[in-house]
């Protein structure tokens, strides 16, 4: 909210200064001709300043409008969540709901991490080192949402070994990063911590 | 037909129709001329209006016993299924109708592309047009979306993520179409006011599209200019309004067969599984009205690229009467015209196809090429063959290719 009221308040004040500007301007060359009685430089200014302030107002009156469909305080109110991850055996998955979105907790085999680690960064279509995108190398922990149109990916699967999304053909490697097919970007990691060595807290 | 003002007969008339002319617009669509010899592609503009009431009514109905939230509208579908009164027959009323306003929209564009009616000085009527059919894809959408089933999420979960192609403000967008941070109940509810708003936006643009159709009148399959009215024109009633009425009927068995016998073919199995945000269905695919569309944009192997080329396959389409540029409007004078406009139908049935299958292999190719002809055949085959192509002279009047040259000597002695 604060940021949209200190985006129209910018607007505001930078339209003002517009119109005092052009104001003074207006008013020199009206003063110039006025002895010409040309008055319709002035009546021109008039009536953009009026159309200007009636569309300031217009796009006030209009934002809460809009803002309305942003999300809303109880849907923000449910941004984080603990998972026990004591149970998770090695080489299995489990799919989590965080913000409506599943988010994949992976606790990754040695062959995984080592697959993962030793890709030549040049070959990747977002190159990001495996390193970055784990806290432990073992747990990996990235949002289930293919970054292409937003399906969730189905594990163990594609030709890289990690994700394959059926939906339109992305292949991901065993550290969640696109590897061939329409997907822009690596599978996203949210914002997660290790409360201690088996709860996580994601967001 | 007569030229002079209209004047009602009851001093009553009379005395409203000065107040308000309603009466002499009833008179005006009565009397209306048009043409003699429109065949049975005109009768779809009245199939359609027809088909536009018919899912507002039947879907003003579902609204009544609809829930639009997350936890209850699939709940609130099968007992609408079950439950209520009538309930299964209204539904599929809704669901098939939808598909049978898509199918005679179809054949309506394409029978404005073939015999011209898009050209000079029809432009209006038909970028109306279009802009109906954005809001009835758009509507489309919405409704499908709304009884939560596997496919109605998942369909929204896609084509709501086309927007996060769009550079820097992709993720605010979607986030402000969903109310969230992903589809889920907000997205609902708003998805459900504007399916029930976009039908009444749709019907003004009707409005428009025919107030627009009648200061030219009906273009025809000679696709020259008549006069009107003139021995050449019929009154709209009752002439064209039974020649509707005939096809309507056999447009509605068509509609009712599916109903009562296929209700759920053209639908897909996995909408009657609850929507589930961590599964996404082995093979997602739209309505089969959208395949076309579909197909495109999977076969750009970039997903803002993807996005791009299919709106601009929509939007193309505004730009017709322009990038036409042969005078003649009907395609029976246009030899080559003709050949190209058949292979465009078979690109779009082939594109649905596709669009159908998974994105490998062969079907990827075929989806390739059809895109690429899809563009070639509006940006490169139309401009040019305005230029290239021999046409078959035109007749001087409507009546010539029917009665033959006595008809035509006879009109040149007028």
């Amino acid at each position: 909210m604060s940021s949209s009221y200190a985006f129209l308040t910018t607007v505001i004040v930078l339209l003002i200064i517009f119109l005092y500007l052009s104001w003074v301007f207006v008013s020199i060359k009206v003063v110039d001709k006025e002895q010409k009685k040309e008055t319709s430089e002035r009546r021109d200014f008039l009536f953009t300043a009026s159309y200007a302030l009636g569309a300031v107002g217009v796009g006030a009156a209009v934002w809460p409008l809009i803002d309305q469909m942003n999300p809303d305080a109880s849907v923000k109110a449910l941004a984080t969540t603990e998972v026990d991850i004591s149970t998770v055996g090695l080489g299995k998955t489990i799919t989590v709901l965080w913000r409506g979105k599943p988010v994949f907790i992976r606790r990754r085999t040695q062959e995984e991490i080592s697959k993962a680690q030793n890709v030549n960064l040049s070959e990747l279509i977002d190159p990001q080192k495996d390193e970055d995108r784990v806290k432990k190398s073992e747990w990996l922990i990235m949002t289930g949402v293919c970054t292409h149109l937003g399906c969730v990916p189905l594990g163990e699967k594609g030709d890289f070994g990690g994700w394959f999304c059926p939906c339109h053909g992305s292949h991901y490697d065993t550290s969640g990063r696109i590897r061939k097919g329409p997907a822009p970007t690596n599978l996203e990691i949210p914002k997660y911590e290790f409360v201690d060595n088996n709860t996580i807290k994601i967001g | 037909m007569s030229e002079e003002k209209y004047v009602p007969k009851s001093k009553l008339g009379q005395w409203f129709d000065s107040r308000l002319p309603l009466l002499t617009l009833a008179h005006h669509i009565n009397d209306y001329p048009t043409p003699k010899n429109l065949n049975y592609w005109w009768t779809f503009g009245g199939i359609l209006t027809f088909f536009l009431i018919i899912q507002i009514i039947t879907g003003l109905v579902l609204a009544m016993h609809y829930v639009a939230h997350a936890d209850l509208a699939f709940g609130s579908v099968e007992h609408i299924m079950r439950d209520v009164n009538y309930g299964w027959l209204i539904r599929y009323l809704h669901a098939n109708g939808s598909s049978m306003f898509f199918l005679a929209v179809y054949i309506h564009i394409f029978r404005a592309l073939f015999y011209g009616s898009y050209k000079a000085p029809r432009e209006i009527i038909w970028i109306i047009g279009m802009l109906i059919y954005l809001l009835m894809m758009a509507t489309a959408f919405m409704g499908y979306v709304l009884p939560w089933g596997q496919m109605s999420f998942w369909a929204a979960t896609v084509i709501t993520n086309l927007f996060s192609a769009i550079p820097l403000v992709g993720d605010s967008i979607t986030s402000w179409l969903w109310g969230g941070y992903a589809v889920g109940s907000p997205t609902l509810t708003r998805f459900f006011s504007l399916h029930y708003l976009f039908p009444f936006l749709i019907f003004g643009l009707v409005i428009l599209h025919i107030w627009a159709l009648h200061i030219p009148g009906n273009n025809n399959p000679v696709g020259i200019d008549i006069k009107k009215p003139s021995k050449e024109t019929v009154p709209f009633h009752p002439y064209i309004i039974i020649k509707d009425f005939y096809a309507l009927l056999i447009f509605l068995i068509i509609f009712l067969g599916f109903v009562f016998f296929v209700p759920n073919v053209l639908g897909h199995p996995d909408n009657y599984i609850e929507a589930n945000p961590m599964v996404t269905p082995s093979h997602i695919v739209p309505e089969w009205y959208l395949l076309p569309f579909y197909a495109i944009l999977r076969s750009v192997p970039d997903k803002l690229g993807g996005v791009v080329v299919m709106f601009a396959a929509v939007f193309i389409l505004m730009f017709l009467p322009w990038l036409d540029t042969s005078k003649v409007r009907s395609a029976v004078f246009r030899p080559l015209y003709k050949v190209f406009f058949w292979i465009l139908v078979i690109d779009v049935i082939v594109l649905g196809y596709i669009g159908a299958k998974p994105p490998e292999g062969m079907y990827l190719i075929i989806g390739r090429i059809s895109t690429i002809y899809y563009f070639v055949h509006f940006i490169v085959i139309m401009p040019l063959l305005g230029f290239k192509e021999k046409t078959i002279p035109l007749p001087l009047s409507i009546s010539d290719p029917v009665l033959g040259d006595e008809s035509k000597l006879s009109s040149e002695k007028q």
